[in-house]
């Protein structure tokens, strides 16, 4: 099918609990072995709980699907022990370029400053970031991978949920104290559930080709508005693993998809965009059209809306699989807090508080772009012209060319888990906000910040008066600046306006929770009460 | 509210007559996409998102 790469078959094994007949209650049941739902398997799995997840399928993803990934869901992959290959096989890059008919109006660089540790972005095909991760959790023995698994019917119970599973065996019943529905945009869950998936479709189409081809493009994002190549659309070019690259058409509303996909018409666009001498071969192509939507609450009952099951963008700014990846990072650690009774089922709900709060971030920038590249009416489409026809001549238009905002995490600014600040503090690492990275030098090696931060609460302090803060079932370990790590470019400092005595609460997904002058054990007892939706006992 | 909507034009005549001068031998087309490029300018010039938003308000009711 695919010249570049050959689909691994899974083996469908059946389960025990099947052929005995037996209706087992599984901690966590996830259902829906891509990106997001393999990845809340590893995150749980690492976090000490038994996992099960079932897919219909027993493959990995199969043609022209996610191809950036972001810094912060390779971060989330490299403390899951997953980014190795996935940042030796991908792609590097961090520029994009915008360009109007053949010149270049606008470039952005996605991460300007270095001292991190994961570059700014990779490119690289959905299969083979599936491929690890499932070669990651079939290694695992607490997580138990079951290909042709298909759930077709569910039932809420008062503390659970129970479902009925399709396999080549037949169906039988099992029961889940918890249920991930990570089975993306069209996920069946969410339909046995009824909740609400609503928002904004948008009255366009994109021919999506991949092609292999030998060329020396630089690997970098070039978007074309109006090109000579495709007059009136947009087209976008982006390299992938394996010299295949990421090709996208704006077709229009009036496309007929089903012409429009065979290959003897794309050929031609293809060679149009790329010369009439480059040699290529036509690796996958689809018709599609986007919507920007998301569920009405991200937990209904003890069932958990992640990923594009619960959310859905247009491509443009690479913020479906990347959002998702964070929704796992999000919720691994509270429902491992949950369902070992550290935590009350109040910590579930802060999920949906900041993971829908960074949703409607992404819906609304995905939202933006998808409006600038294609205009609802006449007026709109004529501003858009002006911003491009003035941004080839004068800069100040040049910030409104909008080709894609690509994915950054959403700080939880609004977040109840949130500790304010009481202090003035400069630097961007104001309480909710992702711990940014930076190297540092521990026992002689080199190393980064966020290969220090711990499975649970981490206390970063600079100074040596600080201890382990214990607050219920939570311990906050001390990371010292100065002492356990050394501030090797003194980027921490600055980062983090980390002056002496300063100390961090950071979450166990690297989110700064508070920040104080001074060591409080009192206030740390607090701030970590709140992070985890306690109450003063 | 930090919108001048007191006289603050130099000379409204001259820039009046700039503005109709301007367009006085376009199509209907031509004058908008123009338009439209004018207001992006002064749009740039005035900056602050606030008061933009005033603006948008103002001339949409």
């Amino acid at each position: 099918m695919l010249n570049t790469y050959q689909f691994p078959q899974f083996d469908y094994r059946q389960s025990p609990e099947q052929a005995a007949g037996t209706v087992l209650r599984h901690p966590v049941v996830v259902v829906g072995a891509g990106p997001v739902g393999l990845t809340a398997a590893l995150d749980l799995a690492a976090r000490g709980l038994r996992v099960v997840i079932l897919d219909d399928n027993n493959t990995v993803s199969v043609g022209s699907r996610a191809v950036c990934y972001a810094k912060r869901p390779l971060e989330i992959w490299d403390r899951l022990g997953v980014a190795r290959p996935m940042l030796d096989k991908g792609i590097e890059w961090k520029l994009g370029r915008v360009f109007l008919r053949d010149k270049e109006v606008y470039s952005f660089d996605l991460l300007p400053e270095d001292g991190h540790k994961i570059p700014a972005f990779i490119n690289l095909q959905q299969y083979y970031l599936e491929e690890y991760m499932v070669a990651a959790a079939m290694a695992n023995p607490l997580i138990d991978l079951r290909w042709k698994h298909k759930v077709v019917s569910m039932r809420q119970g008062e503390d659970h949920v129970s479902l009925a599973v399709e396999t080549p065996d037949g169906i039988f019943q099992m029961e889940a104290d918890w249920l991930l529905a990570c089975d993306g945009a069209n996920s069946d869950i969410r339909r046995m559930v009824g909740a609400e998936f609503t928002g904004q479709f948008f009255q366009d189409r994109f021919l999506i080709a991949d092609i292999v081809m030998k060329a020396g493009f630089p690997t970098e994002r070039w978007f074309w508005f109006d090109p000579d190549f495709h007059r009136g659309q947009s087209a976008l070019l982006h390299k992938q693993a394996d010299d295949v690259w990421r090709l996208d058409f704006q077709l229009g509303w009036e496309a007929d998809p089903e012409r429009e996909k065979r290959p003897e018409n794309i050929i031609p666009r293809v060679r149009e965009m790329l010369g009439p001498d480059a040699e290529f071969e036509l690796e996958w192509a689809s018709v599609y059209q986007f919507a920007c939507r998301r569920v009405d609450n991200f937990r209904h009952g003890r069932v958990l809306f992640a990923g594009d099951a619960a959310h859905q963008v247009s491509p443009f700014g690479a913020r479906g699989a990347n959002t998702g990846v964070q929704d796992i990072d999000n919720l691994s650690w509270k429902l491992a807090a949950v369902v070992k009774g550290q935590a009350p089922e109040a910590l579930i709900d802060s999920y949906h508080a900041e993971r829908a709060f960074a949703a409607d971030d992404n819906i609304l920038n995905s939202t933006r772009s998808t409006d600038f590249i294609t205009p609802k009416n006449a007026a709109s489409r004529r501003y858009r012209d002006a911003v491009l026809a003035l941004s080839g001549k004068y800069p100040f238009a040049r910030p409104l060319v909008n080709s894609g905002r690509l994915s950054t995490p959403t700080p939880y600014v609004e977040s109840p888990l949130n500790t304010p600040d009481a202090e003035e503090w400069s630097g961007r690492m104001a309480p909710g906000t992702c711990a940014a990275d930076a190297p540092v030098r521990s026992g002689g090696q080199a190393g980064w910040l966020l290969e220090h931060l711990g499975e649970g609460f981490t206390l970063l302090v600079s100074g040596p008066e600080a201890e382990p803060v214990t607050c219920g079932a939570f311990t906050a370990s001390v990371l010292r600046v100065g002492q356990d790590i050394e501030d090797s470019e003194g980027k921490i400092a600055t980062r983090y306006d980390l002056c002496d005595g300063a100390v961090y609460l950071i979450r166990p997904d690297q989110h700064i929770a508070a920040r104080w002058r001074s060591f409080d054990p009192e206030a740390i007892r607090a701030a970590i009460l709140r992070a985890t939706a306690g109450t003063e006992a | 509210m930090t919108l001048n909507l007191l006289p603050n034009i130099e000379a409204p005549d001259a820039f009046y007559e700039a503005l109709t001068e301007a367009q006085r031998d376009m199509s209907e087309d031509e004058a908008n996409d123009m338009n439209a490029r004018l207001v992006l300018i002064l749009a740039n010039q005035i900056g602050r998102l606030a008061d933009l938003k005033e603006a948008i308000r103002l001339a949409r009711d």
